[in-house]
């Protein structure tokens, strides 16, 4: 058989695999795995290597703080794949297009007993080259005069050591309000259309939408918490339902700065601790009772089971914030894995090896794309499917 | 970040963090393998309950798969943290 007819057939096996229904799902996610898996690996390798070039052990390199490493690499044109992917999906203080394109954030910093500061994240500056990722920058904050100093290893201090709260509008909570003003627009242009015409087939951005609030009331809430409770708890599973697919889709669209909003813990946390908060304050008298004194349990063996059970109960929320947050992350870092090997090949392997590395890549690159946005939808089923088995959890009634 | 870098720092970490980054993929696997054979005979036995199945499917895998995300992290931490 010849190489064309291979390549040919290989990508019909690949594009049938694609077009398939999504019966296939566990398929994907065992691969999606076995694929973070090995680029993980992968990375780990490019880190070993780059480490290895300045001719110290790697251990004892590694051994040394993160800012060690720094001064002993004082070239900065050796690319670090580690470093480039963490720097990609960490929270940030401006949005990064590509290049040396950049739009800054305000920073808004309270010092505590001297009032607020707000000034754009463009006025931090340091001596060298201005778009060095490595460099220490430091701005002087307009109102108070604090002198901020922006280390990329520590994150952002204070000159004169003040204590002071940042509350800065960062890469992720400018997409978090870009999302709660698209939602808030869709949403309401949705329920404002069925006034318009009741009893009418739904037309545009209602049409759109209807599949997926329908999809979450009848597959989601209506079965597991019962067709008479889940009234209360739709509002919340909807909501979260609509915030985490639009973040996660928000997170796919290139050069736009590469949001990554469900895979930054501080939003997952808040999420996971709604969830709990909701649970806890609905919890009813069967609920409580199953979890401190479990009927039909010898006493000797509820010693063991009650410390499990009120350990499942702060568990369970961490688990969910967990499975968001790293799914999230671990698909940006796969793609920027694929990024990566292009460089670390062209690097270390020459030019024209960077090239083909490039062609492989890309193809991945874009099957990941595809895979990613599967998991962006199943992500936001999950966890409110989770969420809704909670509170179903917490709600019913007992039935022995 | 600054915690997991003092709690990990310790220097034969990062080869076994690869070590442990595998073996939360083959748990996985094999998690999400048995899920994935058990459902599919249950589809095959009846297939008119395909969708209960499917949707407890997913339930079950992401359980799994939360756990070895779990693992891969604090490997992930090891390496670069």
């Amino acid at each position: 058989m010849g190489k064309g007819a291979f390549i040919r057939d290989y990508l019909c096996v690949f594009l049938h695999r694609f077009f398939e229904p999504p019966r296939s799902m566990i398929i994907r996610h065992t691969k999606r795995l076995a694929f973070s898996a090995l680029l993980m690996g992968a990375s780990i390798i490019a880190f070993a290597q780059t480490d290895g070039h300045d001719g110290e052990e790697p251990h004892e390199q590694m051994s040394h703080s993160t800012h060690d490493a720094h001064d002993t690499h004082d070239a900065h044109d050796e690319f670090i794949a580690g470093e480039y992917i963490i720097h990609h999906i960490s929270d940030a203080n401006e949005i990064h297009f590509f290049g040396n394109v950049s739009a800054p954030l305000p920073m808004i910093i309270y010092v505590e007993g001297k009032g607020f500061d707000v000034f754009m994240s463009s006025a931090f500056s340091s001596d060298g080259d201005p778009h060095d990722v490595h460099a220490i920058k430091t701005a002087t904050g307009p109102s108070t005069g604090t002198v901020y100093i922006k280390d990329p290893e520590t994150g952002l201090r204070s000159e004169g050591g003040e204590a002071f709260w940042d509350i800065s509008i960062t890469k992720s909570v400018f997409g978090m309000l870009f999302i709660f003003s698209m939602l808030i627009f869709m949403l309401r242009a949705m329920a404002k259309s069925y006034s318009k015409n009741p009893g009418k087939a739904p037309s545009g951005l209602a049409n759109v939408l209807e599949p997926l609030v329908l999809f979450v009331r009848d597959d989601i809430a209506v079965p597991i918490i019962g067709k008479t409770k889940s009234d209360k708890f739709l509002p919340f599973l909807l909501t979260t339902f609509f915030f985490i697919v639009a973040s996660n889709l928000l997170g796919l669209v290139p050069f736009i700065g590469g949001f990554n909003i469900t895979g930054t813990i501080g939003v997952t946390i808040v999420l996971a601790f709604v969830v709990f908060f909701i649970t806890t304050v609905n919890g009813n008298k069967h609920y409580w009772g199953h979890l401190f004194w479990p009927p039909g349990v010898p006493n000797l063996v509820k010693l063991l089971v009650v410390p499990i059970e009120v350990f499942g109960m702060f568990l369970k929320p961490t688990v969910l914030m967990i499975r968001l947050t790293a799914n999230m992350s671990a698909g940006h870092i796969i793609i920027l894995s694929f990024v990566s090997l292009v460089f670390i090949f062209n690097q270390n392997y020459g030019g024209v090896a960077g090239i083909g590395m490039g062609v492989f890549s890309t193809l991945f690159m874009i099957f990941m794309y595809f895979l990613e946005l599967l998991v962006a939808f199943l992500q936001a089923y999950v966890f409110t499917l989770l969420a809704a088995i909670y509170f179903a959890d917490a709600t019913q009634e007992p039935h022995h | 970040m600054e915690l997991l870098n003092i709690l990990f720092e310790i220097n034969t970490g990062h080869g076994l963090a690869a070590l442990g980054a595998g073996a939360a993929a083959i748990g996985a696997g094999i998690g999400v393998g048995l899920i994935g054979k058990g459902a599919l005979e249950s589809m095959a036995r009846q297939p008119e309950s395909s969708d209960d199945l499917r949707a407890n499917m997913i339930l079950a895998a992401a359980l799994v798969e939360g756990v070895a995300l779990f693992g891969i992290i604090i490997c992930l931490l090891v390496v670069l943290g």
